[in-house]
């Protein structure tokens, strides 16, 4: 099927180098690679090699700052739950109202057990304001989580900004990179942040598979507790294959991030530009200059998303909404709630999140229907007509881009 | 992504009766926009009560649409009596079912066309919220405790779960979902009461039983039906097979109110109480 897949924050394909490198350890070196015997141990060096190019990735050098995880979320839950054990007399903890649900139903999970929690607001771009953190953390402040980039809007927090912020209050600083990790250049040699989350599947590497930064001192307690595997810090024969999968993936990654920062942020931009101009009543979602440069999310007003996304499925187009219907709840997104989108372009709204795999003949296409599926519900949609009117009355057709309230 | 009916694509993709009706004889708006689906249908009627046409508008999601599409299908060409006995279940099943949670899309379907009706039959009221007084009890979908009994009721719902599919009562904030356990637990508890104390239909009921019978059945059995449309009965008088009563609320100015009586009120006597009795209007 030659499907135009625009859903790369929800996942990605598998890289066919990536396969390609795993493959050997599922039949051929299964050995454990904690064994005491060479079959074994010739696994734990590939591992190794693996971890090596996930920290190039992340530009440090020192493996051991690396826990293998299963996914993002249990690298969100490590951190979290591993830091409350390691500060047992402070309560509070900081994060933001945008978080991904791994962070942010983890939150309000330990909020009923005794914890007190901040979600701190965003603004109608999707920025936090550094003053309300700064007077959030307070010295009962065990940890900050703060997601490095939104997986809906793509929207970039100032992250080293936040660091500096947290640090000054003196508490531990966790930072939920799984989007952010092969799609922007990272830095943690100098950076403030103390614990990392990232997910395999999310940077063309396999699933089941992610890895969580504990910056060398901090102080961390194990969430998954069994053997002594991960310097004992996360129980669990390790996952061969996903891990050298993922170490692949990340040294793809460190080899595409100049494309993807280029050639992929050009065409969303090209997509980006095209939809705004080519359809009225649209909006962009979300800080146009502090985005990843694979992501768009734009809403278009009086239609339903989930009714967008299978016109676009009829096509072969795979994107993503924040609409009700598609969440399987019956409210839009909390991302685009906390930004106060406005109501009647709330329900509409699609991400298409691109990766290096995309081509321009791709977002010809998209290009091409998109106009024709919003122009087609509009005919069906009550509100449609009044709207028209009011665009009119403002200005002849022109698509209007409504503040946020 | 959901497991959709092939029909239910199909009047997605090529929904039928989209638009508007130039002098249509009824319509009704029910849902808005902020609560994520809203369905507009408009109706022509022709004097001896057959639907000639039906158009629709709606914004909402893929079921929502061919909720509303094959609805018009199933009116045009029917009279009006007949399709008010059109219930969602009917709806979903016309589209070869819907998955659990986009139920909801076949009530908005079937509220719309109820109000619709009630819009021909000369009442102002453009959507069934506006007649209904009962409790708010889920303000994020502004749902009320009568609308909630009655998907309980219709749809035998066990569980808030099945209550937020149905008519997404208790699908935001959640606050709600003990008043809807409550609301659950007293329509199921009533009809067990019902089960366990209906013993056969008793042959030879004395005067005194057969009164405080009928005042049972219209307490248990009908007021709660009529309370759900906006409407209430009061038990004036038993005169031997003749049973007096008077309409409140919207079945008092309601032309269908025959209907209700004959239909509803002598049948549901008939069958709990005694197959002799007969309904009569007195106006108090
Ligand atoms: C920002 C963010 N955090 C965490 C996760 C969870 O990652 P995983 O699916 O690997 O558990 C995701 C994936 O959807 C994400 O986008």
């Amino acid at each position: 099927m030659s499907v135009i897949y625009l859903d790369n924050n929800a996942t990605t394909r598998v890289a066919d180098e990536v396969l390609e490198a795993m493959l050997p350890y599922f039949c051929q070196y299964y050995g454990n690679p904690a064994s005491m015997h060479t079959f074994g141990g010739q696994v734990e060096k590939e591992i190794v090699r693996a971890k090596e190019r996930i920290v190039s990735l992340l530009g440090i050098s020192d493996i051991t700052e690396i826990v293998i995880m299963s996914c993002g979320t249990e690298s969100d839950n490590a951190a979290i739950h591993g830091t409350l054990e390691s500060y047992p007399h402070r309560r509070h903890i900081v994060t933001t109202k945008v978080e991904h649900p791994a962070v942010l139903n983890l939150c309000r999970h330990l909020s009923r057990s005794g914890y007190q929690v901040t979600e701190l607001p965003v603004d109608s771009e999707g920025m936090l304001s550094l003053d309300e953190l700064r007077a959030a953390i307070t010295e009962n402040t065990a940890i900050v989580s703060v997601m490095y980039a939104n997986n809906e809007t793509g929207v970039i927090f100032p992250i080293e900004e936040i660091g500096q912020v947290v640090k000054e209050k003196g508490s531990m600083f966790h930072v939920d990179a799984v989007q952010a990790v092969g799609k922007i250049p990272l830095n943690l040699a100098t950076s403030s942040i103390d614990l990392l989350s990232l997910s395999g599947h999310k940077l063309h590497g396999p699933k089941g598979v992610g890895a969580l930064y504990v910056r060398k001192g901090t102080r961390f307690k194990p969430f998954m507790i069994g053997g002594h595997q991960e310097r004992g810090r996360r129980g669990g024969t390790e996952n061969s294959g996903g891990i050298i999968g993922l170490g692949k993936a990340c040294e793809l990654a460190e080899a595409h991030i100049n494309d993807e920062n280029t050639r992929v942020k050009a065409l969303r931009d090209r997509l980006e530009k095209a939809l705004l101009t080519s359809v009225p009543n649209v909006r962009l979602n979300g800080h146009k200059a502090h985005r990843l440069p694979n992501t768009t999310n734009v809403s278009f007003e009086y239609v339903e998303g989930e009714a967008i996304l299978l016109l676009l499925d009829s096509h072969e187009i795979a994107a993503a909404s924040g609409s009700a219907c598609t969440s399987g709840s019956l409210e839009p997104s909390h991302v685009l709630r906390a930004m106060g989108i406005p109501f009647t372009f709330a329900h509409g709204s699609i991400r298409f999140s691109l990766s290096v795999y995309n081509t321009e003949k791709e977002i010809d296409t998209v290009i091409r229907v998109v106009p024709e599926i919003i122009a087609k519900l509009r005919a069906i949609s009550p509100y449609w007509k009044e709207a028209t009117a009011k665009t009119k009355a403002r200005g002849a057709g022109q698509p209007t881009r409504k503040a946020a309230s | 992504m959901w497991n959709y009916s092939d029909k239910v694509i199909d009047h997605f993709m090529h929904p039928r009766n989209v638009g508007v009706i130039e002098n249509p004889n009824a319509e009704a708006e029910v849902g808005s926009i902020a609560c994520g689906d809203m369905l507009k249908i408009q109706l022509k009627v022709d004097d001896e009560g057959i639907i000639r046409d039906a158009k629709f508008k709606t914004f909402g999601c893929g079921s929502a649409i061919a909720s509303a599409s094959i609805l018009t299908e199933m009116i045009i060409g029917k009279h009006v009596d007949e399709v008010a006995k059109i219930t969602n279940k009917d709806i979903a099943e016309a589209l070869g079912g819907l998955p659990e949670e986009k139920i909801h899309c076949s009530v908005m379907g079937r509220d719309a066309l109820e109000a619709a009706l009630a819009n021909y039959r000369g009442h102002t009221r453009k959507t069934p919220e506006e007649e209904d007084h009962s409790k708010l009890i889920c303000r994020c979908f502004g749902v009320t405790e009568n609308k909630i009994r009655r998907v309980v009721q219709e749809n035998n719902l066990k569980t808030v779960e099945q209550v937020t599919h149905y008519c997404k009562a208790g699908g935001g904030c959640g606050a709600c979902h003990s008043e809807i356990e409550d609301i659950i637990d007293d329509v199921w508890k009533v009809k067990a009461a019902e089960r366990c104390e209906r013993p056969e239909k008793p042959k030879q009921l004395t005067n005194i039983q057969k009164i405080a019978l009928i005042q049972d059945t219209v307490e248990r059995e009908i007021r709660p039906a009529l309370r759900a449309d906006g409407g209430d009965i009061e038990l004036i008088d038993v005169e031997g097979d003749k049973v007096l009563v008077a309409l409140r609320g919207a079945c008092a100015e309601c032309p269908a109110s025959p209907v209700t009586l004959k239909g509803y009120v002598e049948q549901k006597l008939r069958e709990f109480v005694s197959d002799g009795l007969h309904v009569e209007v007195v106006s108090q």
